[in-house]
């Protein structure tokens, strides 16, 4: 008991004296987690706008391939990505394997169809909701969907707020594909991970701490953002 | 086909052996008649008579599976910039009043000028002014019906479809229904409205489309059929009487 109340103490000590190797973690997790959710929402966003709004032959099929990609196993994602990339893969001579670019990449493959399934669901509700009336209005196919992005914007922050959640939190593809190598690609769920391991629960603590706070506030935002989106 | 433009009429409106069917049943068949322009025309019928569907072809937002549906010889589709529809169940847009009426406008292709004093126009004749600014889903069901009808005005269509736009409201609301309605035909804009308001019909006048399970069963002047309903369903349903 007396270990965890000094792990916590030396926690919120390294938060208050901004520690360098930490705020590093922490800024490196963002960084490459902000980048996998806007290469994400660029391909999920129209994505799941044009599977929500078509009516076309296949398109169930698309749609249930895109929610079974929600389940994709992040180890599984990592080991593809980790074979894509090695030198022996067919994008080896990138030399990206160990890099922030490879965790951009895991990343972006988890976060993509957690975009792409909400933005998809999103439209679609709307559709069934505003279609007659904006058809109704002389509003083009184009201008619907516009204006049902437009009317579903908050919905569609918190379907951008749930990728990012899903991002910063993975830790096994960016373990097998960064290599949690210091400075470089140590990030803070594989922080957490290794510190644990070494015993030093003070660190793991403070990134644990920092992670918890991020995921709260996204959930704050997501909150009331829904509830903006509501009125 | 000669491109529409502002100035010209749309109406008569040719409806010609029209039917509407969903996985093989039939749900509307029609005659050919025709509706022209003055005294409004009013759908009445039991819930499940076909009103909606005959005004939603009429307003082309549904494509008959027979028969054809044209204006001045043009196919719904064509002529919508001239006509609006209040639907039964108006969706209303995330912003505010004067945004709606706005948006509205810009669909039908208004200039930002031109859109602006249409705004003030409208807000005023509906008496929308005070609830301009204010978020439109948060208003009250009345408040929400008079936009609605007030954003299908405000694009000055020839003809204005109307799906029981008086159902579900206080009687302040719905008298407010029936003052703008008058001046809507005042203002010679033609009105095609399903109503299960009999007493509304009565004080507007105009001529009555009976339906029943689909069908037309009568088309007189609104006084004739509360008068002297020539079928038995139309006698029936004056003497409230008739179920669907």
């Amino acid at each position: 008991m007396e270990e965890i109340r000094d792990a916590f103490g030396g926690a919120f000590l390294l938060l208050i004296q901004r520690d360098t190797a930490l705020l590093e973690i922490v800024f490196l997790s963002l960084r490459v987690s902000l980048t996998a959710l806007f290469f994400a929402s660029l391909i999920g966003l129209p994505l799941g706008s044009f599977l929500g709004s078509g009516r076309f032959p296949g398109r169930n099929i698309l749609v249930v391939l895109l929610n079974s990609m929600l389940g994709l196993p992040p180890v599984v994602v990592g080991l593809t990505v980790y074979l894509v990339l090695s030198r022996s893969g067919p994008l080896g001579g990138l030399d990206w394997l160990f890099t922030s670019h490879a965790m951009i990449i895991a990343q972006f493959i988890l976060v993509t169809p957690f975009v792409a399934s909400i933005t998809r669901q999103t439209v679609e509700d709307l559709m069934e909701e505003y279609e007659e009336q904006l058809t109704s209005l002389g509003v083009g196919k184009i201008g619907c969907l516009f204006t049902l992005l437009h009317e579903g914007r908050y919905r569609l922050l918190t379907a951008l707020l749930a990728g990012f959640g899903r991002a910063i939190s993975e830790v096994g593809a960016v373990m097998i594909v960064g290599g949690n190598i210091a400075h470089l690609t140590r990030v803070m769920t594989t922080a957490i991970a290794m510190e644990t391991s070494k015993g030093d629960l003070t660190m793991a603590l403070s990134l644990g701490i920092i992670l918890i706070f991020l995921a709260l506030s996204l959930n704050v935002a997501a909150q009331l953002l829904a509830k903006v989106g509501r009125a | 086909m000669p491109k529409l433009d502002r100035t010209q009429k749309i109406l008569p409106l040719s409806i010609r052996e029209v039917s509407i069917e969903f996985l093989g049943r039939c749900f509307l068949r029609t005659n050919t008649l025709e509706i022209k322009g003055g005294e409004p025309t009013f759908l009445l019928g039991p819930n499940g008579s076909g009103k909606t569907l005959f005004l939603k072809a009429c307003h082309g937002l549904i494509e008959p599976t027979q028969g054809t549906i044209s204006w001045l010889g043009y196919n719904a589709g064509d002529a919508y910039r001239y006509q609006s529809m209040v639907l039964q169940r108006p969706v209303l847009l995330r912003r505010s009043t004067r945004a709606n009426i706005d948006y509205a406008l810009r669909a039908s292709g208004l200039s930002k000028e031109q859109r602006k004093d249409r705004i003030q126009k409208v807000l005023k004749a509906t008496g929308l002014e005070k609830i301009a600014e204010k978020a439109a889903r948060n208003l009250s069901g009345g408040e929400q019906q008079r936009l609605a009808i007030a954003r299908a005005w405000a694009t000055e269509p020839e003809v204005l479809f109307l799906d029981e736009p008086t159902a579900s409201l206080d009687p302040g609301t719905s008298s407010w229904v029936e003052r703008t309605l008058s001046a809507i035909v005042t203002n010679k804009h033609k009105i095609v409205m399903s109503t299960h308001d009999l007493g509304l019909v009565k004080r507007l006048g105009g001529e009555v489309i009976f339906l029943h399970r689909g069908r037309i069963l009568e088309r007189t002047l609104s006084k004739t059929f509360f008068e002297c309903p020539t079928t038995p369903e139309g006698r029936a349903f004056i003497a409230n009487e008739l179920s669907w």
